[in-house]
């Protein structure tokens, strides 16, 4: 159902010239890059050079669409919400990545990046998690694949995500506690690439999201770009138009909103509106709303906007949803922020909670608590009744019922 | 302006024992002690570690060493409080080694100037990559008299080691193996190969080994082709351990 790609053309297409695509050096504007220690110059210095040549080459995406097709359950539903619709007086489409396999959108970039990964002759992953969910994508895949997997997590993330630290270890996966800094997501980046500097040679590092050093946040969002491609698809057989009014993603480094803005980058009449966690309030000290609170600086890899002291310390960012909970936002996003091409709000965690709940009740789905941030922009925003406003539901609530009975006392 | 102290020492007929300690570890206010320690002990040249949070070359020493100086209380603006006056007694090399996102915060000119006020010679970035550099702050560098110096590895072809000889000021570092700081403590072959590959270039600039150098032993190895190693983990447990009033011990112990 998804459009062919031009045969020639990388996944994604050939649409780099933009103003908001990654230029050939790897910038969007002033942010990303490629500021990295020479130890990891060999590995990274390959993968730019080849990925494009290999995301082109029509074996890679015959192989690359099948599994989305076959193996995740592509594509995912654009799903009119009509109660939600309703009630806040404008057209609601969900696009649901939440019943992909393993519950997210997660999946489409480790896809991608295992088959890259094998056609760079590597035969060892390493991956970095947060609440597991990128940890648990990346097992899958390497099962799938039979390569030797080690998952970097933050001591304090492994003790409170259980769950998911018990799908890795069943999937096949070492998960390897990182103990450095503050013991949490970026801190477990840290780790994967100390591992990535310690075995040059075999090892592919399964970035989960839009960030690191260039190509990372390109490959990754072409990646995830199969997202606005099918939703142009879909919306046309839906509405006879391919461009809805939005699109709303929520955005912690932002992979799922990098493929659900990506096709509609250069489409001026598009709005993009990008949600970040609040956390408990902008002002609280308790925040990560990167675009509000955070400066131009470098972190892991590519120069971007991070929450950070005056000094040039990362700080550690807080929200009450582990995804989006990281200290950073990619660099396209960035671009997308300073440039005013996309609009951000910022949602509390009470916000995304009551947000969350009132999707189960009005539609009897179960949200990822980081989905309920940009399904909490209706409250904060009002929208014509005619617009279309498509709202990637990123990923499914399983593993956040004990935060929701914890929240409302269930 | 090229006259820096670094080029001088590196002239010196004889192998360069070079420390890297943490500033502001094990206790704040022991930046300028430790550097005079070092110098009356007969260390060479120095790199004076400026912490950062998120280290991702470093090994778990001097993670651990950055994050304790940071809890001290330690941030750029003290390093350079600290270091005022330090050309008064000290007359060894001085290097700053640190990440590239604190100096950007400082201000890169900011930082290059202070530098030069304080009697730094020259700077480590390791994530500041060589095109970035050449491209925007070289000519900033220079201006101040900072030698820029930057890292080689096994991994690192010909070609771009010969292209980075042509940008690199000071001296070349070379990392002995494919690891973070602090990962092994013996050279076997491979190193070995590395070190007469490396040698047998014949660079512009001098070659000082880092990364795995814990002892004589390991000192001696490094140095066989190379004009100088660095030892910096490795004195970081030791300080750890045994203090500051113990680093003539240490040095002695390397040579």
């Amino acid at each position: 159902m998804s459009a062919p790609v031009k045969s020639s053309a990388p996944i994604g297409g050939n649409a780099g010239k933009g103003a908001y695509h990654v230029s050939e050096r790897g910038y969007y504007g002033e942010f990303g890059g490629a500021f990295i220690p020479e130890m990891l110059y060999p590995n990274v210095e390959e993968l730019r050079r080849k990925y494009l040549e290999i995301m082109s080459d029509p074996s890679f995406k015959e192989e690359f669409n099948q599994l989305l097709k076959n193996y995740v359950g592509r594509p995912s539903p654009l799903y009119f919400a009509r109660r939600m619709s309703e009630k806040y007086g404008t057209r609601i489409y969900l696009k649901r990545e939440d019943l992909n396999h393993t519950g997210a959108h997660k999946i489409n970039n480790t896809i991608g990046q295992i088959l890259m990964a094998r056609r760079l002759g590597k035969t060892r992953i390493i991956a970095e998690t947060g609440a597991g969910q990128h940890g648990v994508a990346t097992a899958t895949v390497c099962a799938l694949t039979g390569m030797e997997c080690v998952v970097y997590m933050g001591e304090i993330d492994i003790a409170r995500q259980a769950p998911n630290v018990a799908r890795m270890k069943m999937l096949g996966a070492e998960v390897r506690p990182a103990l450095s800094g503050s013991r949490t997501l970026k801190d477990a980046t840290n780790e994967a690439i100390r591992d990535w500097i310690n075995n040059p040679v075999d090892t592919h590092y399964i970035i989960g999201s839009a960030i690191g050093p260039h190509p990372y946040p390109d490959m990754v969002t072409r990646f995830q770009s199969v997202i606005s491609e099918e939703i142009r698809t879909q919306l046309l057989e839906h509405e006879g138009r391919e461009n809805p009014d939005y699109v709303v993603a929520c955005i912690g480094g932002g992979s799922n909103a990098a493929g659900t803005f990506y096709h509609f980058l250069d489409e001026e009449n598009v709005g993009i509106i990008a949600v970040e966690a609040a956390g408990k309030g902008i002002d609280s000290g308790e925040s990560a709303a990167t675009s509000v609170l955070g400066h131009k600086g470098i972190i892991h890899g590519c120069k971007t906007l991070l929450m950070q002291t005056e000094d040039g310390q990362i700080t550690e960012p807080y929200s009450i949803s582990a995804g989006l909970d990281y200290p950073g936002v990619g660099p396209m996003h960035a671009h997308l922020f300073t440039s005013g091409r996309a609009e951000f709000k910022a949602i509390t965690d009470d916000d995304a909670m009551k947000a969350g709940l009132e999707l189960c009740q009005l539609e009897g789905i179960i949200p990822a608590i980081e989905s309920s941030h940009a399904l909490a922009v209706f409250e904060q925003r009002e929208f014509g009744k005619d617009d279309i406003v498509v709202v990637a539901l990123s990923g499914r609530g399983d593993k956040d019922l004990n935060t929701y009975i914890d929240h409302f006392s269930l | 302006m090229t006259t820096n102290r670094i080029h001088q020492k590196l002239q010196e007929d004889k192998k360069i024992l070079s420390i890297y300690f943490t500033a502001g570890y094990p206790a704040l206010e022991d930046t300028a002690t430790i550097i005079e320690k070092l110098q009356d002990s007969g260390a060479d040249m120095l790199e004076i570690g400026l912490p950062f949070s998120d280290p991702l070359a470093d090994g778990p020493t001097i993670q651990e060493s950055s994050t304790q100086a940071l809890k001290n209380g330690m941030t750029t603006g003290k390093l350079f409080e600290q270091l005022k006056g330090i050309r008064n007694t000290v007359h060894i090399p001085l290097i700053i080694m640190g990440y590239f996102n604190p100096v950007m915060q400082y201000g890169v000119e900011a930082f290059c100037a202070k530098c030069a006020e304080t009697g730094i010679d020259g700077l480590i970035i390791p994530d500041l990559p060589v095109d970035v550099y050449q491209e925007e702050y070289k000519p900033l560098f220079e201006k101040y008299g900072l030698a820029n110096i930057f890292l080689i590895t096994p991994q690192t072809p010909d070609d771009r080691i010969r292209y980075i000889d042509s940008v690199s000021g000071g001296f070349i570092y070379m990392v002995s193996s494919a690891s973070v700081t602090g990962a092994k403590n013996t050279f076997g072959d491979t190193q070995k190969q590395y070190f007469e590959r490396i040698y047998n270039l014949q660079l512009k600039n001098p070659q000082i080994v880092g990364f795995g150098i814990s002892n004589a032993d390991t000192f001696e190895a490094a140095t066989k082709r190379a004009k100088g190693a660095i030892i910096g983990s490795a004195f970081i447990r030791f300080l750890n351990e045994k203090g500051v009033d113990a680093i003539p011990g240490f040095i002695s112990s390397v040579r």
